[in-house]
C-alpha cells in the first residue's frame, strides 16, 4: 500500500521550504495576466450599466466605432432586454490603446428606461416590492426546510433558551489581480488565452464550447495569478468578450476588469440573516434548535449557509430561503456558507453558555464529538491563555478593554480524481514535473517540487515544475474546495516513483544489484544491502543516452484524506471611547493531515485568518436603496485588512495523520466567531451583526449604558 | 479621463492669468495630484488645461524661526510630518500630517493640495450621481447612507471636510497667503474654509483665479501642549470618522488657553468654541474634560447612520484634553 512514509524518513516533506516563485513575485519578475503583452495587442474595455434595473430601449455603437484607434465594438445586450444590476455588461470595445478604449466607451449611446429596483434584502422582502425575477414569484425563493428529532420536545427539556438574530453582510472577493484575460487567435481554429483563473482546464473547456472548437485547440496559460478565492473558475462574460474581440480584429486583446467592476460583477459571498432559537439542558447539552434564515446572492440564488454548525443538536428545524436583489451574482467564496454560519453558531454557543453560567469552552467540549477539535481546544486555550479571559464579560477596567473568545470550523478538502501528470528525467540529470493544475496561491508549484525531489533524492530547486498551462494536455481540476494539493500530490508522487523505478532499471546493471535493492540518497543512487555501491545522480541519468524517462502518475486514494477540524482563539482590545476593535492575537489550530510544506501551510493559515478578520471587522458591500448603486465599489470605502490590522498570528499546523489534506479554505472560518466572542468578553455587549465597526460598538455601548 | 493640455507653471503671475478667464473647472491646478487624479479618472472633473505647479520656484520649503513657521504650499505632507521643529513645537501639525493616507501619498501630496482637496462623499465621487454639490437638486446623504457624513454645519450639503492638516493649522492659529491677479492677500486658515450654507459647491473662499502659496504658523508659547487624535475604521489609509486638533497653553494642570478644532464631522474644519470655553482657565480633570466633550457636540444634528459620531467626537475631545495633563 502506498504511503508517504514516516516523518523521520522524510528529507523534505513536512519541512519549511521557501516558495519557489517567491523571489520572482516580490521582485516583480513574475508575469501575471495583467503583465502579458503581445505584439500588436489591443485593449478591451466593457461598458456597464450604472443603474440597477432598466429596460434597454436604444443602443447605438456608431460614434464609438468611428473613433480613430477603435478596432471593434460589440453589443453585449440587446435592445428590448433588461439590465438587472449595476455593472451588467452593455457593450465592449477593443482599441489601440487603453485610453482610446476608455474614450470609446463614453461615445456609446445607451438609452435606458429605469425600472423600480431593490438592492437590500429588507426592500426586496417588503410588501409591494417590485418583482425583479421573471421566473420567481416575489423576490424570495421557496424555503428549503429540514427537520430532525422533535424540536418542541427538545425545547420542553431545555433549561435555558436563547433567541437571537445574527447577520453577516455581502462580502466581495477583492482579488488583488482583477479578473481578466489576454486572448490571441493563432489562426482561425486555434485560440491561446492567458487567464487569471483558478481553473486552467475549466476555462479551456468553456471557451472551446463557446467558440465551437475542439478542446485541444484552445490553450489556456496561467503562470501566476493574483487571487481567486472561488470567483475565478470560468472565463465569464469578460473572457468570452476578450476572445470575441480578438477573433474579430485578428489581434491579441487584453481585457482586465476595473476595480469597480471587480466589486460589482465578479462574485461575492452572500449575506446571511438567521433568526434562531436554541436551548440547552442544565448539564450543558444542546437540545433544541430552530432557525429561519435567508441571504442574498444578488440577482441569482445560492445564498446557502451552515446552520447549525460544528456542534451537534439532536432536535432541530431549519428553514432557509434566498432573496433576490438587483445586484451582482454571488460566486463561491473561500469556504462557501461556512464563515457566516460559524459566526452565528459560535455567537449562539457563547450566549447559551452564559445563560447556563458555564465556561464557553467547557460548553463546546460537551457538544463537540470531534476528538481532533477536543485536542485543539486544549492546545489553543493554552496558547492564548484562556484563563486570562474575563470571567464576567466587560468587567475589565480602563478605557481599553481586552477580551478573549473562541470559534470553530470544519471542512473536507480530501482531493479527488481527474489529475494527470508526467515526471520526466533527462539524460543531463534535469527533471521536469508537468501537470495542468494552477497555483492559486497555495504553493502547489513548490509542493510538486518537494514531492518529486523527495522521491528522487534531489533538491526542490532541481525540479522544473510546469503548471498553469493546458498546452501539454495533462488536465487537472480547478482549485476549489481546498482540493488542489490532495488531488495533485498522489499523482505526482506515483509519477515520480514510476520514473525513479525506470531509472533504477538502468542503474541496476551498473551497480550490479537488483532493482529492488536500489535506493536514492541525496543526489545519489545506492545499493541498500551494500552502501559502498553508489552512483551520482548525473552519472546515473547519463546512462539514458539519447533517451529520457517520462512517466505518468495515477490517483491513489490511500495517499490523501478528507475532513479537517479547526479552532481559533482571539484576543482583542476594544477602545470603549472610539469603538475601535484591535485584534491583538489569533491562535489558529488547524487540522491538516500531512503538510507537504509546513511553511506554505502556515502561510495558508495566516491568509485565512486575515480574510476572516476582514469579514469580522471591516468588509461589507454597501448598497444604496436610494440610487441602486454600490457606494463602496473601490478600496477606499470597501475596507480590507491592512498592515495595521494584522495581529500576531500563531498558526499551528495540527498534523494528525500522514495523508494529504487541503487547508485552503478552513482557516478563514473560525476567525469570525472567535473575534466576535472576544469583543463580547471585552465589553460585555454582544454585537450580532458583522462587521464590528466603531459605529456598532459605540451604539451598543450606549444602549448598554442606557 | 478626458484629454487636457498640460502647462508647466513658471510664475504665480502666469498661473493666475491662466486661471483668470475660465471660471471653475476649465483650467485646474495640479501639484501632487493625489486627489485630482482620482477626480479626473472618475470624470468628476474634466478640465481642458492642467497647470503643473511643481515647476514653480521657491514654494517647497519650510522656514522656522522664533516667530514661527512659513511653509510653502508645495511642501509635501511627509516633509511636514518629519520636520524636527514641527514635531517638537507644533506637535499637533506633525501628528496630523503623519496621519494622512499612506507613505506614498504623503511623499507626493502637498500642503496646498491637502487644504484644497475635495470631499470624499460616496455620492459626490460617483460620476453618475448628480448631487447638490455638483449642481443637482439634493444631497443624497439626507435620505441615504450617511455613516461618514456631517453631524455639524451640514445644511444643505452634508459632506465632511477630509483634511487632517487643516484642523491642526486652525488650532495653531495659522494664516494662509493667497495669490491672485490683484496680488497677494493673507487670511486666517479658519476664515479660508466655508460652510455649504454660504456656498454649497465649494469648501473654501478661493476664487477660480486664486492660488494658495504659503501657510504661516505663529510659534506656540513654550508651555503649550498639542495633539491630533484621529479615529478611523482602518489603521491606514483611512479618512477620519472624527478627529480633534487640540492646542493647550498650560500652567501645571491649569489650561490657560485652549484651541479645539474638529475634523471629519462638518463640511469645514470645525472650531469648537464651546469646548474651548469649557477648558479655558480650568484645572483639567476627568469631569472638566468630559464637560468639554459634551459641549463640543451639544449642537450636533446627526443623520440616520452617524449618531455614533456624536459620542465618538465627544470622547475624542475629552481624551485630547486629558492628554494635556497626562
Amino acid at each position: 500500500m502506498a504511503s508517504w512514509g514516516e516523518a523521520s524518513q522524510s528529507r523534505l516533506i513536512g519541512k519549511r521550504i521557501a516558495r519557489l516563485s517567491g523571489k520572482e513575485k516580490v521582485t516583480g519578475k513574475a508575469k501575471y495576466t495583467f503583465d502579458i503583452n503581445r505584439p500588436g495587442i489591443l485593449y478591451g474595455r466593457i461598458l456597464r450599466s450604472e443603474v440597477a434595473h432598466a429596460n434597454v430601449t436604444d443602443l447605438d455603437l456608431t460614434r464609438a466605432e468611428e473613433l480613430p484607434g477603435v478596432k471593434a465594438v460589440i453589443p453585449l445586450i440587446e435592445v428590448g432586454r433588461k439590465v438587472r444590476f449595476q455593472g451588467q455588461e452593455i457593450a465592449a470595445v477593443a482599441a489601440e490603446t487603453d485610453d482610446i478604449a476608455k474614450d470609446a466607451l463614453r461615445l456609446i449611446y445607451i438609452e435606458l428606461e429605469e425600472l423600480p429596483f431593490v438592492v437590500t434584502e429588507a426592500d426586496a422582502m417588503a410588501e409591494g416590492a417590485p418583482q425583479i425575477r421573471d421566473d420567481w414569484k416575489g423576490n424570495q425563493s421557496n424555503p428549503g426546510t429540514n427537520k430532525n428529532g422533535d424540536v418542541e420536545a427538545g425545547f420542553a427539556e431545555a433549561a435555558v433558551t436563547v433567541e437571537a438574530t445574527y447577520h453577516t453582510p455581502v462580502q466581495t472577493h477583492v482579488c488583488l489581480e482583477t479578473h481578466g484575460h489576454v486572448a490571441e487567435w493563432i489562426d482561425e481554429q486555434n485560440l491561446t488565452v492567458w487567464a487569471s483563473t483558478q481553473a486552467v482546464f475549466g476555462v479551456r473547456n468553456d471557451l472551446a464550447r463557446r467558440f465551437e472548437l475542439p478542446a485541444n485547440q484552445v490553450r489556456v496559460i496561467t503562470e501566476h495569478m493574483g487571487g481567486g478565492f472561488g470567483s475565478k473558475f470560468g472565463p465569464g462574460v469578460e473572457g468570452h468578450t476578450a476572445a470575441q474581440l480578438s477573433r474579430m480584429t485578428g489581434r491579441p486583446v487584453k481585457l482586465m476588469l476595473t476595480r469597480k467592476a471587480e466589486h460589482l460583477v465578479a462574485g461575492n459571498r452572500p449575506s446571511m440573516t438567521q433568526h434562531v432559537k436554541a436551548g440547552a439542558t442544565r448539564d450543558g447539552r444542546l437540545i433544541a434548535y430552530d432557525m429561519r434564515g435567508y441571504g442574498t446572492g444578488g440577482i441569482s440564488s445560492g445564498a446557502g449557509f451552515q446552520a447549525p454548525y460544528v456542534y451537534h443538536v439532536p432536535n432541530r428545524r431549519t428553514e432557509r430561503f434566498n432573496v433576490a436583489v438587483n445586484a451582482g451574482n454571488q460566486r463561491a467564496m473561500r469556504a462557501p456558507g461556512h464563515p457566516q454560519g460559524a459566526f452565528a453558531m459560535d455567537s449562539l454557543m457563547d450566549e447559551l453558555a452564559e445563560k447556563l453560567g458555564m465556561n464557553p469552552l467547557e460548553f463546546r467540549r460537551i457538544n463537540d464529538s470531534n476528538e481532533v477539535r477536543q485536542a485543539q481546544y486544549t492546545l489553543g486555550a493554552q496558547e492564548i491563555g484562556w484563563h486570562r479571559r474575563n470571567s464576567v464579560p466587560g468587567s475589565g477596567t480602563g478605557i481599553k478593554k481586552r477580551g478573549i473568545g473562541v470559534g470553530s470550523g470544519l471542512w473536507g478538502g480530501g482531493g479527488g480524481r481527474g489529475t494527470q501528470a508526467r515526471v520526466t528525467i533527462n539524460a543531463d540529470g534535469t527533471v521536469e514535473a508537468v501537470t495542468g493544475t494552477q497555483d492559486i496561491g497555495t504553493g502547489i508549484r513548490t509542493a510538486i517540487a518537494i514531492i518529486v525531489a523527495e522521491e528522487l533524492g534531489l533538491s526542490p530547486t532541481d525540479i522544473s515544475v510546469k503548471i498553469g498551462d493546458s498546452g501539454p494536455g495533462l488536465p487537472s481540476g480547478g482549485s476549489g474546495g481546498s482540493q488542489t494539493t490532495a488531488s495533485v500530490a498522489p499523482v505526482i508522487k506515483t509519477a515520480a516513483a514510476a520514473a525513479k523505478q525506470k531509472l533504477f532499471e538502468h542503474v541496476g546493471p551498473l551497480l550490479q544489484a537488483p532493482v529492488d535493492d536500489l535506493r536514492v540518497g541525496t543526489g545519489t543512487i545506492y545499493v541498500a544491502s551494500d552502501r559502498t555501491k553508489t552512483v551520482a545522480w548525473r552519472q546515473a541519468t547519463g546512462l539514458l543516452g539519447q533517451e529520457s524517462i517520462s512517466e505518468g502518475g495515477t490517483w491513489d486514494q490511500e495517499l490523501r484524506q478528507g475532513g479537517v477540524a479547526g479552532t481559533q482563539f482571539a484576543e482583542v482590545e476594544v477602545d470603549t471611547q472610539t469603538g475601535h476593535v484591535k485584534v491583538l492575537k489569533i491562535v489558529a489550530v488547524q487540522d491538516c493531515g500531512l503538510a507537504i510544506n509546513r511553511l506554505t501551510t502556515e502561510s495558508q493559515i495566516n491568509g485565512g485568518v486575515i480574510m476572516g478578520l476582514g469579514q469580522a471587522l471591516l468588509e461589507e458591500r454597501i448598497m444604496d436603496p436610494q440610487t441602486g448603486r454600490m457606494l463602496n465599489a473601490n478600496l477606499e470605502d470597501y475596507k480590507v485588512p491592512g498592515t495595521f490590522e494584522i495581529p500576531e498570528i500563531k498558526s499551528i499546523v495540527f498534523d494528525t495523520h500522514r495523508k494529504v489534506t487541503g487547508v485552503g479554505e478552513p482557516p478563514c472560518i473560525p476567525t469570525l466567531g472567535a473575534i466576535a466572542n472576544a469583543v463580547y468578553n471585552a465589553i460585555g455587549v454582544r454585537i450580532r451583526e458583522l462587521p464590528i465597526t466603531p459605529d456598532k460598538v459605540l451604539t451598543a455601548l450606549a444602549e448598554k449604558k442606557a | 479621463m478626458d484629454k487636457f493640455s498640460y502647462v508647466n507653471a513658471t510664475s504665480l503671475k502666469q498661473v493666475t492669468s491662466l486661471l483668470s478667464d475660465s471660471g471653475w473647472g476649465e483650467v485646474m491646478m495640479i501639484a501632487g495630484g493625489t486627489d485630482l487624479l482620482s477626480e479626473l479618472k472618475e470624470y468628476i472633473e474634466t478640465p481642458k488645461t492642467l497647470v503643473n505647479l511643481k515647476t514653480l520656484p521657491g514654494m517647497d520649503s519650510i522656514s522656522a524661526n522664533a516667530s514661527g513657521l512659513k511653509i510653502g504650499a508645495l511642501v509635501t505632507v511627509a516633509d511636514i510630518a518629519m520636520h524636527p521643529t514641527i514635531q517638537q513645537h507644533y506637535t499637533v501639525l506633525a501628528q496630523a500630517a503623519a496621519s494622512v493616507a499612506t507613505p506614498q501619498i504623503r511623499n507626493v501630496g502637498t500642503l496646498g493640495g491637502n487644504l484644497c482637496q475635495r470631499p470624499r462623499c460616496w455620492y459626490y465621487r460617483d460620476e453618475t450621481v448628480n448631487c447638490l454639490k455638483k449642481g443637482g437638486d439634493i444631497c443624497y446623504a439626507v435620505n441615504g447612507l450617511s455613516k461618514y457624513h456631517a453631524i455639524l454645519g451640514g445644511d444643505p450639503v452634508y459632506i465632511v471636510h477630509p483634511s487632517d492638516i487643516a484642523p491642526a493649522l486652525i488650532a495653531l492659529n495659522a494664516s494662509l497667503k493667497i495669490a491672485g491677479p490683484e496680488g497677494e492677500k493673507t487670511l486666517k486658515v479658519e476664515e479660508f474654509f466655508t460652510l455649504p450654507a454660504a456656498n454649497p459647491f465649494r469648501e473654501n473662499v478661493l476664487e477660480p483665479n486664486e492660488i494658495v502659496v504659503e501657510v504661516q504658523v505663529p510659534q506656540p508659547k513654550p508651555n503649550t501642549k498639542s495633539f491630533y487624535l484621529k479615529a478611523r475604521e482602518k489603521g491606514a489609509p483611512d479618512f477620519a470618522l472624527a478627529s480633534v486638533a487640540g492646542v493647550f497653553e498650560m500652567t501645571g494642570k491649569t489650561c490657560q488657553t485652549a484651541s479645539v478644532v474638529l475634523g471629519g464631522v462638518a463640511p469645514a474644519p470645525w472650531r469648537s468654541a464651546e469646548a474651548e470655553t469649557a477648558l479655558t482657565g480650568k484645572m483639567i480633570n476627568e469631569s472638566v474634560s468630559r464637560k468639554a466633550g459634551a459641549e463640543a457636540v451639544k449642537d450636533a444634528q446627526p443623520m440616520n447612520d452617524n449618531v455614533y459620531k456624536v459620542t465618538l467626537t465627544q470622547n475624542l475631545v475629552s481624551r485630547t484634553a486629558m492628554m494635556a495633563v497626562s
